[in-house]
């Protein structure tokens, strides 16, 4: 599947869920209330109405919504709320094990063995079970360029929202540039420096980990991606490059992809990545 | 030294001033991740009552992480006055505390004081302290600094206006500057994250910064937050920057971790010097948190609190402008709740303070921990009575690149009204001169990003 079938796959599956109706309309009456999900233009006698609509329409950002004294309007204190209550029930979600199978990704697990240790112990998901250890040395592809791996991080919505078109774009951008790719896999309540450890065992020059980000208000879709080439032990944070923000609504996954192709391209012959990397590119200039 | 005590009849002994000053700490999650918490109530207790009766210069000479092998320690030993430490080597904890909240210590007492004591010291001084003894002492101690405006005037309240896009998308970062600049969030510095952080990109944020800034005559700085090294390639480059940023942590591995070092941390000083637009003397712009070290596990068995310290006798080296704390941004492996981020946000404006530095808070919180909207608002007016320099400004608290919920435009201009503060001098008059403010208070106007048109 080339990049424009995937586009036009993605515009179809929009489309078809925007006709969809939402969940539990079918318990709806007159009575029941209709609370707007969409911000308010809540300025009062705006100097000119148009600008107002205008911004609301190319930042997402919390503007034009108005005040009561120096106090957000009513409706626009509760959709904040609302947000924030959605967000906080979205990280706990599990991504399905339906999604995983559609998408042929087998599944590995950490050391974190429930949601709060995950939270509350960051070494718990920075490290395979024993179990995913020994599945991975003897399932992994070894020795190839790059290791894609999907994490749920901190939102399943996430990985599901974004995985299905991300990574054939990224394969497909890799393997057009003769870019051996492994196997990839999920891993279940998986930290970024995970990858360290898969590096280390799948033997590839670079591995990058598609991750759910922690959710915004905005959305809860959001997916980083993090690479490093070739970690060791002394790998630092300043050692990875990230790209985030790759949702519908920002990076889209297909865009992303392609994107993250070239950029891994450019990284393995610059044998580097993170501060290193943006250096090099930066010079070359 | 002495490092046991008796308490309610049990004997508690600790090892090193690192551990007390560990388990004298208030409960906070990270402290309990790195294994370095008190086990009970009371073994916290008796570590408090061991540092009470601690002289300071036996914590002077068992600083956390040793001289040698750290830059951060180097930093902060090289820079404060010997005269003033030999002053008060003999002081407890206890009494420095006593000292602190005295009547008869006055801002002019406590400046001195901070010369001579090291980041060590004020970690511990606050550990012995509650909420109420943190907003008195801070209350003390106003510190200003000057970029283009002048920040920290008594009786002043500033704001980053902080206008991120998920895709650092121009016109919507002009919309979000002119909406926060309406509400009278700006004055500290216009200074955006950007999502891609590369020299082009960077160049261009600061350039849409700086001509909004020129074209409206607006007394502020620009400021575009990526990595330090990128914002001064873009400044080789003649990008126009007022103000130039960096995040920073308490020990060198964990600055290693950041990609920064003293050294680059002077060179982009001197840059500013020589080629940033701005007046000074007070070109940089610091962010620091508690929890950095311990999730970059460049911890070393320190407390999050004394680390955070440390961040601060780093950053007072280079006279910075602003020095914003962001507690809460990292999660509940660090901060679990509302009640240990308040506690972290008074904390850190002390330390801050007892520093020397322009201290500003960013009471902030995620979505995976367990605080809320509620618990940010009693943090930002605790905080503000504390006289905390300046606060973010995000559009509806809700910031859509960062994914994470900082101070409100709304929620700045409520501050300043609930506690009779004004404007940073020059930006109240532009705010007059635009027909935003009169008298101190928000016109009809304010509020209409569309009055820019």
């Amino acid at each position: 599947m080339n990049i424009q079938e995937i586009v036009q796959r993605v515009v179809e599956e929009v489309q078809k869920n925007m006709m969809t109706p939402k969940a539990n309309t079918d318990q709806r009456t007159e009575e029941t209330i209709d609370f707007p999900e969409e911000r308010i233009n809540g300025v009062v006698e705006p100097q000119n109405a148009a600008s107002i609509e205008r911004a609301q329409s190319v930042t997402p950002a919390r503007i034009g919504i108005g005040r009561t004294g120096t106090r957000m309007l009513t409706t626009s204190y509760l959709q904040f709320l609302i947000d924030h209550a959605a967000a906080q029930d979205a990280v706990s979600r599990d991504v399905s094990d339906e999604f995983l199978h559609k998408m042929g990704l087998h599944k590995l697990e950490t050391n974190a063995h429930d949601m709060k240790s995950y939270l509350m112990d960051l070494e718990s998901g920075r490290k395979l079970s024993d179990e995913s250890v020994r599945f991975l040395e003897a399932n992994g592809d070894k020795g190839k360029n790059v290791q894609i791996i999907v994490c749920d991080g901190l939102s399943s919505s996430a990985v599901e929202a974004n995985v299905r078109d991300i990574l054939p774009a990224l394969i497909q951008g890799l393997q057009l540039k003769n870019i051996s790719v492994a196997k990839p896999f999920f891993i279940k309540r998986g930290r970024v420096w995970v990858q360290d450890q898969v590096a280390a065992i799948v033997d590839c020059d670079l591995v990058i980990s598609l991750i759910g980000e922690r959710p915004g208000l905005n959305t809860d879709e959001s997916l980083s991606a993090y690479m490093i080439y070739r970690p060791t032990e002394k790998a630092v944070e300043a050692d990875r490059t990230v790209i985030s923000n790759i949702h519908k609504d920002g990076l889209t996954p297909v865009e992303a992809g392609a994107y993250l192709s070239e950029l891994i391209e450019q990284m393995l012959q610059a044998k580097c990545t993170g501060v290193s990397f943006a250096q090099q590119r930066n010079f070359n200039k | 030294m002495k490092l046991s005590c008796v308490v309610k009849g049990t004997h508690y002994s600790f090892s090193s001033v690192k551990e007390v000053l560990a388990k004298a700490s208030e409960p906070k999650s990270g402290d309990v991740m790195a294994r370095v918490a008190a086990a009970s109530s009371l073994e916290r207790m008796a570590a408090k009552v061991v540092l009470s009766e601690m002289q300071l210069k036996e914590i002077y000479e068992n600083p956390v992480i040793p001289y040698e092998i750290d830059e951060v320690t180097r930093l902060i030993y090289d820079d404060i006055s010997d005269t003033i430490y030999k002053d008060i080597q003999n002081w407890t904890v206890g009494e420095l505390r006593n000292y602190i909240l005295s009547s008869d210590t006055g801002a002019n007492q406590l400046l001195k004081l901070s010369r001579g004591l090291t980041s060590e010291m004020i970690s511990a001084v606050a550990k012995l302290m509650s909420s109420i003894d943190l907003v008195i002492a801070s209350q003390k101690m106003r510190y200003q600094a000057h970029c283009n405006t002048t920040i920290g005037e008594p009786g002043r309240l500033a704001f980053r206006c902080q206008p991120n896009h998920p895709n650092d998308v121009t016109e919507g970062i002009l919309y979000s500057i002119k909406e926060g600049l309406s509400y009278g969030a700006g004055d500290a510095v216009i200074g955006i994250n950007p999502n891609v952080d590369t020299v082009e990109s960077v160049k261009r944020l600061l350039t849409i910064s700086h001509e909004f800034i020129e074209n409206w005559q607006i007394p502020t700085q620009n400021c575009v937050l990526a990595h330090i090294t990128t914002q001064m390639e873009a400044l080789k480059q003649g990008a126009p920057i007022a103000l130039m940023f960096q995040s920073l942590a308490g020990t060198q591995k964990g600055n290693e971790a950041f990609g920064i070092a003293k050294k680059i941390l002077d060179e982009g000083y001197e840059m500013m010097a020589r080629y940033g637009t701005s007046t000074g003397p007070n070109f940089m712009y610091f962010e620091t948190g508690q929890g950095s070290e311990v999730s970059l596990n460049a911890d070393y068995g320190v407390d999050m609190q004394t680390l955070e310290s440390r961040s601060y006798g780093y950053a007072r080296h280079w006279k910075p402008f602003m020095v914003n704390t962001v507690s809460g941004f990292i999660g509940p492996e660090t901060l679990y709740d509302g009640r240990q981020l308040i506690r972290a946000d008074l904390e850190d404006g002390f330390m801050g303070k007892l520093h020397g530095l322009p201290m500003g808070i960013a009471p902030t919180y995620t979505n995976h921990m367990d605080a809320n909207q509620n618990d940010q608002e009693v943090a930002g007016i605790i905080t503000a009575v504390a006289g905390a320099n300046f606060y973010m400004g995000v559009p509806g608290g809700d910031d859509v690149m960062l994914n994470y919920q900082d101070t409100s435009y709304h929620d700045d201009a409520s501050l300043r009204e609930i506690l009779g503060l004004r404007p940073l001098r020059e930006f109240e008059k532009w705010m007059e001169k635009m027909d935003l403010m009169e008298n101190g208070k928000l016109t009809k106007r304010a509020g209409d990003l569309s009055i820019f048109d």
